[in-house]
């Protein structure tokens, strides 16, 4: 067999092991799946009434960054997953054994994207459900759900790279919370920006969440509501967006498999 | 020429900051022969161990395993070991036969290999019944033995099992040294490590002693057993003050010089074939008062103590 398909196969395996992880513990999933949907209720019918949007209905509005949204926190069941496998045995036996090393990191964020993937079909129907539409053609549509996905992998491999970087898994909980927090909230994913103070407004401005939730709502044909003198990557937010989202796989996935060797040498 | 030798290992040291965790291991393993290291917590067996399975690297010396160096080589190691130790375990979240099932097919097994292969070997250790049981809810027992399982699963050439019977019953730990005695009697060279010199004797061609990193003493285990004494006499005194008395009283059925005494214990190596009536005339000839007589095999403590006692006071 040669390197690559190899590693293909040992991939599989691995991701089939994470999943397997998944159905016998599905409350990893709520994070993902119950929570986002939750938000979406809650900002629809409790704080959407109070959120004025303009040139369009904020249901519509709302969608684009609920979805952004739990990308990013995305990066939470990643990072304790593999935090807590680190701190188990199997991945030492695991390195005993004549498979690709780079299968283990790989099958893990295939597994872990499948979450990703099935959170955006479960916030796409409460979407739905709500009221949101898309009202772009298919491709823009389609274009729309790959940067997502895209963007859902890129999260992934973030969560992976806090996860090895950390030494226990409630580490995890803690850097996410803290960064992932400020990041989604400060950020055009639930008002429009304009009413922020001026240094919030700038942050929110410059930041990729922004751009990301921009893109989507671009891409779906949502009303996007940004100021008139927005800058240059909010004013091209699916380039941008793209841009960001290269730019995190290539940066986090050599580092995670760095800093895998760096963790498991001794 | 290489391909006799299970295992070899030449001047190979481990030094963590600047601790050596194992220094100047010199090994020589015949194919299909046991060798056991015999060690308490922290005498290097486990960093031993690690180093042969390429889960570490060595500070010094070189290694080869089934005829490949495990620094140069290791991926061509890796297909020819199966491992099972402290660290290397299998998944808690994941079925028995899942496991083995992954491990197959992680060791280049086919699909219908792996999964047939996974049941034999279930079969095999008795755990039929529990084959679709996560790991995580089977007893302690059962668990170590998924793992040997687990890395007997590519029928490996060599072996190599770090405290493999720890926390097993005594009818476990039979069972699972048939199954061992089964594989090397068809050419597999095994490898274990273990706290208990019953198990090494039980199951080893070839014991090496380590302590705090260093070989202490190896050979056959008649050859250490006959260093050491096989067994010991514990006498507990009315009297502490009567201990060297009752030395001197015992000296006819030592076996060795060697006591000890820790609190009101004497301990001294008995010789062969000595009938407790004898000791007990001895020590009343002597006048002194003993509570208790328990006559025992020597434990990896008394062969600890025998072996470093002579090494500082030199015959």
């Amino acid at each position: 067999m040669s390197a690559s398909t190899t590693l293909a196969a040992d991939t599989m395996v691995l991701a089939r092991r994470n999943l397997e992880h998944i159905r016998q513990i599905p409350e990893k999933l709520l994070d993902v799946t119950l929570q986002p949907v939750m938000f979406t209720l809650l900002f629809a019918y409790v704080f959407g009434g109070a959120i004025g949007v303009a040139g369009g209905n904020y249901h519509e509005y709302l969608v684009g960054g609920i979805l952004v949204q739990t990308l990013a926190f995305g990066v939470m069941g990643p990072g304790v997953s593999i935090a807590t496998d680190l701190a188990e045995g199997v991945v030492d036996r695991l390195r005993t054994l004549p498979m690709n090393r780079a299968a283990y990191l790989l099958g893990h964020a295939a597994a872990e994207w499948v979450g990703t993937i099935l959170a955006l079909i479960v916030l796409s129907i409460s979407g739905l459900v709500v009221g949101w539409r898309i009202h772009a053609g298919i491709l823009d549509a389609l274009a729309g759900y790959a940067l997502l996905a895209a963007f859902g992998l890129a999260m992934v491999w973030l969560g992976t790279l806090i996860g090895l970087s950390v030494r226990s898994a409630d580490a995890v909980q803690g850097i996410a919370f803290g960064v992932i927090f400020p990041i989604t909230f400060v950020s055009t994913a639930f008002v429009p920006i304009d009413g922020m103070p001026a240094v919030l407004k700038t942050f929110a401005e410059w930041n990729p969440v922004s751009t990301m939730v921009t893109a989507t709502r671009t891409l779906f044909g949502n009303p996007v509501s940004l100021p008139a003198d927005a800058p240059w990557p909010l004013q091209h937010p699916v380039l941008t967006g793209a841009l960001w989202t290269a730019g995190i796989l290539a940066v986090a996935v050599p580092l995670c498999l760095r800093k895998f060797r760096a963790r498991t040498a001794d | 020429m290489t391909t006799e030798l299970g295992i070899t290992t030449s001047g190979l040291g481990k030094r963590f900051g600047d601790f050596w965790a194992l220094r100047d291991l010199d090994l020589a393993v015949p194919k299909g022969s046991v060798l056991g290291l015999l060690g308490h917590n922290g005498a290097g067996k486990t960093t031993a161990v690690r180093i042969l399975t390429t889960l570490s690297e060595p500070t010094t010396g070189t290694a080869t395993v089934a005829g490949h160096d495990v620094a140069t080589d290791a991926a061509a190691v890796r297909t020819k070991i199966g491992v099972t130790g402290q660290g290397a375990t299998v998944d808690g979240l994941l079925t028995a036969r899942a496991n083995l099932v992954m491990i197959g097919r992680l060791s280049r097994l086919s699909p219908a290999q792996a999964k047939v292969r996974a049941d034999e070997l279930l079969e095999r250790v008795g755990l039929s019944e529990f084959a679709d049981r996560r790991v995580d809810r089977l007893s302690g027992g059962m668990r170590r033995r998924v793992d040997l399982a687990a890395s007997l699963v590519a029928d490996p050439p060599v072996l190599m099992l770090d405290e493999p019977t720890t926390g097993l019953d005594p009818a476990s730990r039979q069972d699972l040294w048939n199954l061992l005695r089964e594989h090397v009697a068809r050419g597999m060279t095994l490898l274990l490590t273990t706290q208990y010199l019953e198990e090494a004797d039980q199951l080893a061609d070839q014991i090496v002693v380590l302590d705090h990193g260093r070989v202490i003493a190896s050979g056959t285990p008649a050859e250490l057993k006959s260093r050491v004494g096989g067994e010991r006499l514990d006498v507990t005194l009315a009297d502490p003050a009567d201990a060297d008395a009752a030395r001197v009283a015992l000296a006819p059925h030592a076996e060795s010089d060697d006591a000890r005494v820790d609190g009101a214990v004497l301990t001294i190596a008995l010789r062969p074939g000595t009938r407790l009536i004898e000791l007990v005339r001895e020590l009343d000839h002597a006048q002194i008062e003993a509570v208790d007589l328990h006559r025992r095999e020597a434990t990896l403590d008394d062969v600890f103590l025998t072996l470093t006692r002579k090494e500082m006071v030199p015959a």
